[in-house]
């Protein structure tokens, strides 16, 4: 008997048939798959569902993190534990590495994160991998509701989105040229509240931060930051110690905390019902940028 | 058709695509139906209000709430659709917006696709235009379960019911004509939100519901044919060879139509072979019966040879195994269709080369008539006959979507270059 029980059955079980489905697809169609795993709440959920499409069989394709450097040690200990439980093979990908080899060079007082890009596509081109799973959601940002769940890249990495496949039905098209590659967003339907919903009725495991925990922070553009060892008050930044919890978690310098008292699953799915404000508006400084600031990294590679 | 888990009340998604012309306001009717029914959160509304004001507009336009792409907005155009989730108290969708250019029809043919919905927009002022009737065509021959007509600008003209009427009329036309049989008709204003979610005091003579609450109240509609028996297009052969699972072999997929159960008799196609089902496997424990859209993995009593592309199916009628189908297709590339064109077709998991023997008609879709036609350009829908180098085991597409739906795929490009739903397949006498 599945765990899913009563009204939550339904819809999330239309969302991981069809989540599976594509999972099975990449399989049987690509040569290389690769899925993004971060040890966020979406990729854990991915690395769940990838897990249900192919067993009783193992995973068979590597997990990749694209690694700033800029991590919270709960994250990272999570992602190692659950890789050896899978007993699946990590490729880390370092933000740092490219930086030292000066395929990317850090401004001071900026994030890590647009050179995640860089990272990544070096990744895909070093390993080959023909096809990426990531855990990236419509839902999420205006941008990315207009993703296709197989999309393209070119051979520099690049998303035109003008110009996208007609995608019909579940057929997906997933033919490309030798350096290409295919984006894969298996959870493209999905929403943050099914996210959370799905954690709760799978009784999934997800790092301890997503959940209500003292921490000391600070206000910047109206951002709740941790004190890290690259995160420090500025003058007139006061660090005060506030009881929060993360809705998404990415890179530490530019991933905001808000306060909460959400400590578990039923409160962290009661939260997100009611919630006013989108998870990436809440949290992510490196969405601000602009109005367009999505579709500009997207275009370029970035997840 | 609609699965249904006895004894689980059903609370499944609705997922609705937008349909019509350019500028009769699609985008500003979806941000209308998410601001209204509160599903706007409020950092977006921030950034919508922003981006009007530095844009000069008076009021805040909704329509940048799912325009997503920079192009768009410069354009104020839809180019691509954009997918947005919301729930009432009574139901869960997912809005396609789908694009009215003419150009982007490819996009909105992706929107409907899935749709069980569509609500098709149209300019009370101009009535039903070429487009409006393409777009409505289009919905029709995907299969879409229930065609809303929503004659938005009612406040342009002056409410009058008159208009409603004769728009109302060309649209019965046009649906008798498409054998649309279920559909529904709402006379709002997107811009001022009349009828959207709340009822207008503008039209007394309107007696039907506001369109959320349709949408809240339609049955989801269920378009394969009961009569059909289930299908299971295989995805992978599952093999683990695990120490848990050293001799285990089962067949992965998602079931395309019926529901199967332990114990069906099963025949391989296109082979022919016969088994019957010994189990139905998930992650979460075994099923007795596993229903349409349901991914699992079947298990069968006899070692026979399928793999990914066969398809496997139980009693009632039997799909055909045919080399040569004709199907209405809609063009999406901008080389012109002919015949003597050579694809790579994909329909349900199989993978084949196809020719186009020929291109029988073009569909006017002004006209409702069909004449004939040598190639199919560019948006064009038209009657298309192919053959394929290997067998395909199909339904017609009115029976079955999953197994009636194909695409032709560009070999050199990866191109998707047209869409395609069988309408008769043939088995002539000494093939297969």
């Amino acid at each position: 008997m599945t765990t899913l029980l009563g009204v939550e059955r339904t819809s999330l079980t239309d969302l991981e048939d069809e989540s599976v489905h594509i999972l099975r697809e990449v399989v049987a169609t690509f040569e290389r798959p690769v899925l993004l795993f971060s040890g966020g709440k979406d990729s854990i959920v991915l690395l769940r569902l990838a897990e249900k499409a192919l067993w009783p069989a193992r995973v068979p394709f590597p997990v990749m993190h694209i690694d700033t450097g800029h991590n919270f040690p709960e994250v990272i200990e999570f992602r190692d534990r659950r890789v050896a439980e899978l007993d699946v093979q990590l490729v880390v990908a370092s933000v740092q590495a490219s930086i030292d080899t000066g395929r990317v060079r850090e401004r001071a007082g900026q994030s890590r994160n647009p050179l995640q890009t860089v990272t990544l596509l070096d990744g895909i081109a070093t390993h080959r991998f023909d096809a990426v799973l990531g855990g990236a959601r419509r839902d999420e940002e205006r941008a990315r509701a207009k993703e296709r769940v197989f999309s393209v890249r070119d051979e520099f990495g690049q998303w035109n989105p003008r110009n996208q496949r007609p995608e019909l039905w579940d057929l997906y098209n997933g033919r490309h040229a030798p350096g290409e590659h295919v984006r894969v967003f298996p959870l493209s339907n999905w929403t943050e509240l099914d996210i959370w919903r799905y954690i709760r009725a799978e009784r999934i495991e997800v790092p301890s931060i997503y959940y209500a925990h003292g921490r000391d922070v600070f206000e910047r553009d109206g951002m709740l930051l941790a004190v890290t060892e690259w995160t420090q008050p500025r003058a007139g930044e006061v660090v005060r110690r506030e009881t929060v919890r993360y809705r998404t978690v990415g890179d530490a310098t530019c991933t905001g905390a808000v306060r909460s008292g959400a400590a578990t699953v039923d409160e962290v799915v009661t939260e997100t019902a009611v919630s006013t404000i989108t998870e990436r508006g809440a949290t992510r400084a490196d969405d601000r940028a602009s109005e367009a600031a999505m579709e500009d990294r997207k275009r370029e590679g970035y997840f | 058709m609609t699965a249904v888990i006895p004894g689980v009340e059903q609370s499944r998604l609705l997922r609705v695509a937008t349909a019509g012309s350019v500028d009769d306001g699609k985008s500003t009717l979806i941000g209308r139906l998410l601001y209204d029914a509160k599903a706007v959160l409020a950092d977006q509304l921030t950034a919508v209000q922003d981006a009007s004001r530095r844009r000069g507009y008076p009021d805040a336009d909704l329509a940048l709430l799912v325009d997503g792409l920079r192009a768009e907005r410069e354009q104020g155009i839809t180019i691509d659709v954009a997918y947005r989730y919301f729930a009432t108290a009574h139901r869960s969708f997912v809005l396609a917006d789908t694009p009215g250019h003419v150009q982007y029809t490819r996009n909105m043919v992706t929107g409907a696709s899935t749709a069980d919905v569509a609500v098709v927009l149209v300019d009370a002022r101009a009535g039903l235009i070429e487009q409006s009737r393409r777009h409505a065509t289009i919905a029709a021959l995907l299969g879409v379960g229930h065609l809303v007509l929503a004659v938005n600008k009612m406040d342009l003209v002056g409410w009058s019911e008159d208009v409603f009427d004769t728009i109302l009329a060309d649209f019965a036309a046009l649906a008798d004509r498409r054998g649309v049989r279920s559909w529904s008709a709402v006379p709002i204003s997107a811009l001022l939100g009349d009828n959207v979610v709340d009822r207008s005091a503008n039209t007394g003579w309107y007696a039907g519901p506001p369109l959320l609450e349709l949408l809240e109240t339609l049955p989801v509609p269920g378009t394969d044919d009961p009569a059909l028996g289930w299908r299971f297009p295989v995805q992978l052969v599952v093999r683990p060879r695990t120490a848990a699972y050293p001799d285990y072999r089962g067949y992965s997929g998602r079931v395309a139509a019926g529901t199967v159960r332990v114990g069906d008799a099963v025949t391989v196609l296109p082979a022919g072979a016969s088994t019957t089902v010994v189990g139905i496997d998930t992650y979460d424990g075994p099923l007795d019966e596993a229903a349409a859209g349901r991914s699992v993995v079947l298990r069968l009593a006899d070692d026979l040879d399928i793999s990914r592309g066969d398809l496997l199916t139980g009693a009632g009628r039997p799909p055909a195994v045919t080399r040569e189908i004709t199907a209405t297709v809609c063009w999406l590339a901008t080389e012109p269709l002919a015949a003597g064109s050579r694809w790579r077709l994909r329909q349900a998991t199989r993978d084949v080369r196809a020719v186009v023997t020929e291109v029988t008609s073009v569909l006017d879709v002004t006209t409702g008539e069909s004449r004939p036609a040598g190639t199919l350009a560019l948006n064009d829908i038209g009657t298309v006959t192919l053959r394929t180098a290997e067998p395909l085991v199909v339904d017609p597409y009115a029976a079955s979507r999953r197994t009636g739906g194909l695409l032709l795929v560009d070999e050199l490009t990866g191109a998707s270059a047209g869409a395609g739903m069988v309408t008769e397949q043939r088995c002539p006498p000494g093939t297969d």
